[in-house]
């Protein structure tokens, strides 16, 4: 569909905005259902994700944990449901487990229907401006800062290919 | 300056709709403060305020006619802070293309 928008609304924010050609309640599944969370939620080639766990509810927690099947070297992030409003808007907190941001971060995620076609808005806010900066650098994952020179180069030799 | 403080100073700088809108103005081509001034509800100083943080953040630089003065990009200063979106942009359309395949398959299992 569209191309993926990255920008830094204010200092202590990333937010990004896709279109994806489904009805928001399939693309409010996919983001709720640990089965279909597992299949696309992965980063960087050669990443799966052995772990989902969701209990969506407000206070409940939600735990994804990653696994690069090169090296077996993992990453866990988690966190609490502030606020859900089926099938449009979640705010939970996040939090990697190997701590190499400060604090907790909140991230929003908004989806939005029109004429069939689904926009999903997240914007997560950090604890400062430095830690923002400092997730941006790294391409979200830390830890998996040479997979992205690996996804790179693989980008680079791939012609750019625009969803239908 | 550090690279890490130049960075910080272009993510300040870019942290503000009048100066995103002003270096979407100079995208089309050079202009002077009164031009850049124009499109906005605010005062010659307060626009000149803005095109200095620019200036700092070595995102704009002047014209060499002195007397129109003008501004214009210098797109070497954006280079740093579009690479460090456009490494997360690509992280992110991954998942998204993966999830474009999956909302596919979704789409028609759910027709009769």
């Amino acid at each position: 569909m569209s191309n993926l928008k990255v920008t830094t609304p204010s200092d202590r924010e990333i937010a990004t905005s896709r279109t994806f050609d489904a009805p928001r309640q399939l693309v409010w599944h996919a983001h709720t259902k640990p089965e279909l969370v597992k299949r696309w939620l992965l980063g960087p080639p050669g990443w799966s994700m052995p772990v989902c766990r969701i209990d969506l509810r407000v206070g409940g927690s939600y735990r994804y944990e990653w696994r690069r099947d090169t090296d077996g070297s993992t990453m866990a992030m988690g966190g609490v449901y502030r606020e859900i409003v089926a099938p449009e808007r979640i705010v939970s907190t996040e939090r990697f487990d190997d701590p190499w941001y400060e604090g907790e971060a909140v991230g929003t995620l908004v989806l939005t229907e029109r004429a069939g076609k689904t926009t999903v808005s997240t914007t997560v806010l950090y604890a400062s401006k430095a830690t923002r900066d400092a997730v941006l650098k790294s391409g979200m994952t830390g830890g998996v800062e040479q997979s992205y020179d690996r996804l790179a180069e693989l980008l680079a030799s791939t012609p750019a290919r625009e969803p239908a | 300056m550090q690279a890490t403080d130049r960075l910080d100073t272009i993510f300040a700088a870019l942290a503000d709709p009048t100066r995103r809108a002003i270096l979407t103005r100079l995208a089309t081509g050079q202009a002077s403060v009164s031009e850049l001034a124009a499109p906005f509800a605010m005062s010659q100083p307060a626009i000149s305020k803005h095109l200095k943080v620019l200036e700092r953040a070595g995102l704009i630089s002047r014209g060499h006619d002195a007397q129109r003065r003008p501004r214009r990009l210098e797109p070497k200063g954006l280079g740093d802070a579009t690479k460090w979106l456009e490494r997360y942009r690509r992280l992110w359309e991954g998942n998204y293309r993966r999830l474009d395949a999956l909302l596919e398959e979704l789409k028609t299992k759910e027709k009769p």
